[in-house]
């Protein structure tokens, strides 16, 4: 008797991980193929114009870095607190109080000169986004509640702040929208000259890389990642838990946080009520995709971004816009499914009697 | 005699190459109350879950009631009457009594009428005189009553054979004595009842019949009358002839490295695992702790390792009272400890060689410096040990998992021992492995010790203990029963002990 059975691999190697996402990513597409037909659409001409008007021209690649810039660092604060098994959901909220720490520093600060005001500012979105993450650290370091229910409630409480900051005691004079002044000229980000792409790139890039270097070569790195791995050992090994899930989380969420200070002060140049727009949840999806590793991050947001940008373009041949929801989506569910099969391979069991 | 309920022959059960059970024979009578006794890992569990259905025999036939029978799933044997209090209870803490004893049954109904269902679950626990409140929430419970509550689900779906994966190992003494006592008034009534464990005198009072399982087969199966601590001893330990002791010499120094006085330590549980034990170890000298694995030397060890909080008592290294300080501390006070599970606890499977030899050390000046880790140098002092104690790997930056788990042993105290300390805590050190593994591992502990090192060394196997220490104290029921010289040591004394046998 022929029998399949499951065997858990041992290793995977990166490049069988990378090939093996790719294969997923495809399928996804194959399947959302099937979704653009059935509503009345060629999918591959779905799928190449998009492809085409995201990734094709200096311009959409210039609008998906712009618009990866916050997914970047949601990602890159979400993978933090994976890796240490934290499950932060609440990167949607820190973003939003990173922003506010950055508009009441924008409204009520000091006016410091040239470069100072700009980091006085990154400071301020950073330690508000920690601060709205140590609210559900401190919960969990000392009575262990579970930090995936507080950081999500989290969000809610973050987001209705905002559209009150916004719509009420800090609205621009004279708007329709809820959105804050335009920021001062000193404190908004300038772009590179002659590329047109804001200089949060090229900063959000060397944090990644400060963070690859972080896990790879640094005691803090090491014990984040043997608490990820083995509580037990960890422990064994008297390293510090609840040390580490305040410092843990407190980073996770000031990276989230500087996602404000990069739309704010680079892109928007005003804090607007619904400044996050899902960034945080994306963020997560950004995160698993690239195994937590904060250079793949990089690339898979500004990939992510291009998909946003460019259901905007097929709107016109009457695709939905909710296509590139979908799509991200499908993605994330398929490439996570098919994670199975780097853990596990298929093998045939050439003896009968073994119990199933 | 009359005719056997179950009949289980010739049953052998392999997972891979290791063989769990072979050719085992085993038969059940009505009214009888049958222990299966036997160390860990000698097959007890695996053929009881041959026999409830959960792994298929690769070879062997089960008889119920002298007719053939397949059994292939545990709602099969459930159906059949043969149900399992397991060890870890399956009950549903947020439901009630009565809920949690109804959702076992096959049939039951979609409108639940709570006073119906826990009059009737009040009726069937006091015909065994079960103590149970049926209306009472299973968290609110003591894990005694869960026990019963357990029992009950049995009973009220119709069970004929109970079978217990050691029922007393989560009950205070008194509990024990209750549910023993429950377990007669059901063989009493024509039920047969098969309990697991491995507490010899437990089985000796309680049961009717024992049969005692070694390595996978069956090494001995008698009347409990017949039963003697030699017999049973033989049994589960082995015939042994005398060892000798491996190192010549035992002049170890004076000088007390742990002194542990009247410890106690609850486990995981909350019940007492060690009860008021004091006990020293001198420079450069290996103390065996003998005993039947779950008698408290796991709680021991960990406590005397800075894991497990002290309830009493006090243990002091070299002179420094370490009782209520952290495992860092203990660390640095140079207190080394090869915990008996090594892959969850001692290592990390998932991390590389270099990254595990660091696992406690990453703060080292040599390690590390202003928290960036000398990855350089962390790689080859790795290797040198890969070398030194010949571990066989694919590389340093192979995931520990990956290795065999001598290897992974030869790593785990190479790493405990670098840095010299002065007390290295041992549980069950080669546990599992083979010749070529043990006989290295024993090597190292030797050469340690020669170095002035502390041991303490637990084990099972009483060879080891015989060939490795230097005196041995013997726990039962978490006291410590006695402390005896090597050389005034012998099996039938230490076996007398392990069962609780006062000298």
């Amino acid at each position: 008797m022929r029998k399949l059975r499951l065997e858990k691999k041992s290793t995977s190697s990166g490049l069988s991980i990378l090939l093996n996402s790719l294969l997923f990513v495809a399928l996804a597409l194959v399947f959302c193929g099937f979704i653009i037909g059935a509503v009345g659409f060629n999918p591959l001409e779905v799928y190449g114009k998009m492809f085409s008007k995201a990734f094709l021209s200096s311009r959409g690649i210039r609008k998906a870095i712009e618009s990866g810039l916050p997914l970047m660092l949601c990602g890159l604060g979400v993978s933090v607190a994976f890796r240490m098994n934290l499950n932060n959901i609440g990167a949607e909220g820190q973003y939003a109080v990173g922003a506010i720490f950055g508009a009441a520093f924008a409204l009520y600060g000091p006016k410091l000169p040239g470069i100072l005001g700009i980091l006085a500012l990154a400071v301020c979105c950073f330690t508000g986004g920690a601060l709205w993450a140590l609210l559900s650290a401190a919960p969990k370091a000392f009575w262990d509640v579970d930090e995936s229910i507080t950081t999500l409630m989290l969000n809610y409480i973050a987001l209705i702040l905002l559209s009150y900051l916004c719509l009420g005691p800090w609205k621009a004079k004279g708007q329709n929208v809820g959105q804050t002044e335009k920021i001062a000229e000193n404190l908004a980000l300038p772009e590179i000259s002659g590329l047109k792409i804001s200089t949060a790139f090229p900063v959000v890039i060397v944090i990644a890389l400060l963070l690859f270097g972080f896990y790879k070569y640094t005691a803090s790195g090491y014990q984040i990642n043997v608490i990820g791995k083995s509580l037990t050992a960890a422990k064994y090994a008297g390293i510090n838990i609840k040390k580490n899930i305040i410092l843990v989380l407190a980073l996770s969420g000031g990276l989230a946080g500087l996602a404000g200070f990069v739309q704010y002060a680079g892109i928007t140049g005003r804090v607007q009520e619904n400044m996050p727009n899902n960034a945080g949840y994306t963020g997560i999806v950004i995160a698993y995709l690239s195994r937590f590793n904060p250079l793949v991050v990089i690339i898979v947001s500004i990939l992510f971004a291009g998909l946003q940008n460019s259901s905007a373009t097929v709107q016109v041949m009457g695709v939905p816009a909710q296509i590139a929801t979908m799509m991200q989506g499908a993605i994330m569910i398929i490439v996570i499914a098919g994670d199975f099969f780097q853990r596990y391979k298929i093998v045939s069991d050439k003896k009968g009697g073994r119990a199933s | 005699m009359k005719e056997p309920v179950i009949e289980m022959r010739n049953i052998t059960k392999r997972f891979g190459d290791v063989t769990a059970n072979e050719n085992v024979n085993l038969s059940l009578y009505p009214g009888e109350i049958h222990a299966l006794l036997g160390e860990n890992g000698a097959g007890k569990s695996t053929l009881m879950n041959v026999l409830t259905g959960i792994y298929k025999p690769n070879s062997g036939e089960i008889y119920y009631q002298g007719k053939k029978v397949s059994i292939k799933s545990p709602k099969q044997a459930v159906d059949m009457g043969i149900g399992m209090v397991h060890q870890h209870f399956r009950l549903i803490p947020p439901l009630s009594v009565a809920e949690n004893v109804f959702l076992y049954m096959p049939n039951c109904s979609t409108v639940l009428r709570q006073k119906e269902m826990e009059d009737a679950i009040t009726a069937c626990s006091k015909e065994f005189h079960l103590d149970v409140d049926a209306s009472a929430k299973v968290w609110q419970l003591s894990v005694g009553e869960q026990q019963r509550v357990e029992i009950v689900k049995l009973l009220y779906r119709g069970a004929e054979i109970l079978i217990l994966d050691e029922p007393s190992a989560v009950l205070t003494a008194q509990e024990a004595v209750e549910m023993f006592k429950v377990l007669r008034r059901m063989a009493d009534s024509g039920k047969s009842v098969i309990i697991i464990s491995h507490k010899m005198n437990e089985v000796m009072q309680n049961a009717d019949r024992i049969t005692v399982l070694k390595n996978g087969r069956v090494e001995d199966t008698m009347e409990a009358k017949d039963a003697t601590v030699q017999r049973l001893t033989k049994a589960v330990v082995g015939e042994r002839e005398f060892v000798p002791q491996i190192r010549d010499s035992h002049n170890y120094s004076e000088e007390t490295v742990l002194y542990v006085e009247d410890l106690s330590v609850k486990n995981d549980k909350g019940l007492n695992a060690v009860n008021h034990v004091s006990f020293s170890v001198h420079a450069g000298e290996i103390f065996g702790i003998a005993g039947v694995a779950g008698n408290g030397q796991k709680e021991l060890t960990e406590a005397v390792a800075g894991l497990r909080r002290a309830e009493n008592g006090k243990i002091t290294v070299k002179g420094e009272d370490l009782t209520k300080l952290s495992i860092r501390k203990h660390i640095d006070k140079g207190v080394s400890f090869i915990p008996e599970d090594r892959l969850s606890m001692g290592l990390v499977p998932g991390l590389d060689l270099s990254e595990n030899m660091i696992l406690k050390h990453f703060g080292w000046e040599k390690f590390s410096r202003k928290g960036i880790l000398k990855k350089k140098a962390i790689d080859e002092i790795t290797k040198d040990y890969i070398q030194k104690y010949e571990i066989k790997t694919a590389g340093v930056h192979s995931p520990v998992g990956l290795m065999s788990g001598g290897n992974q042993q030869k790593l785990l105290i190479a790493r405990e021992i670098n840095g010299s300390p002065s007390l290295l805590v041992a549980s069950y050190p080669v546990r599992g492995l083979d010749i070529g593994a043990t006989e290295a591992i024993h090597k190292i502990l030797l050469e340690e010790s020669e170095k002035g090192t502390a041991i303490l060394l637990v084990s099972e196997e009483l060879d080891e203990l015989f060939q490795m220490a230097d005196r041995i104290g013997v726990m039962c029921d978490g006291n410590m029963m006695a402390v005896l010289n090597r050389e005034d040591a012998d099996y039938d004394t230490i076996g007398r002990l392990m069962s609780g046998e006062k000298l």
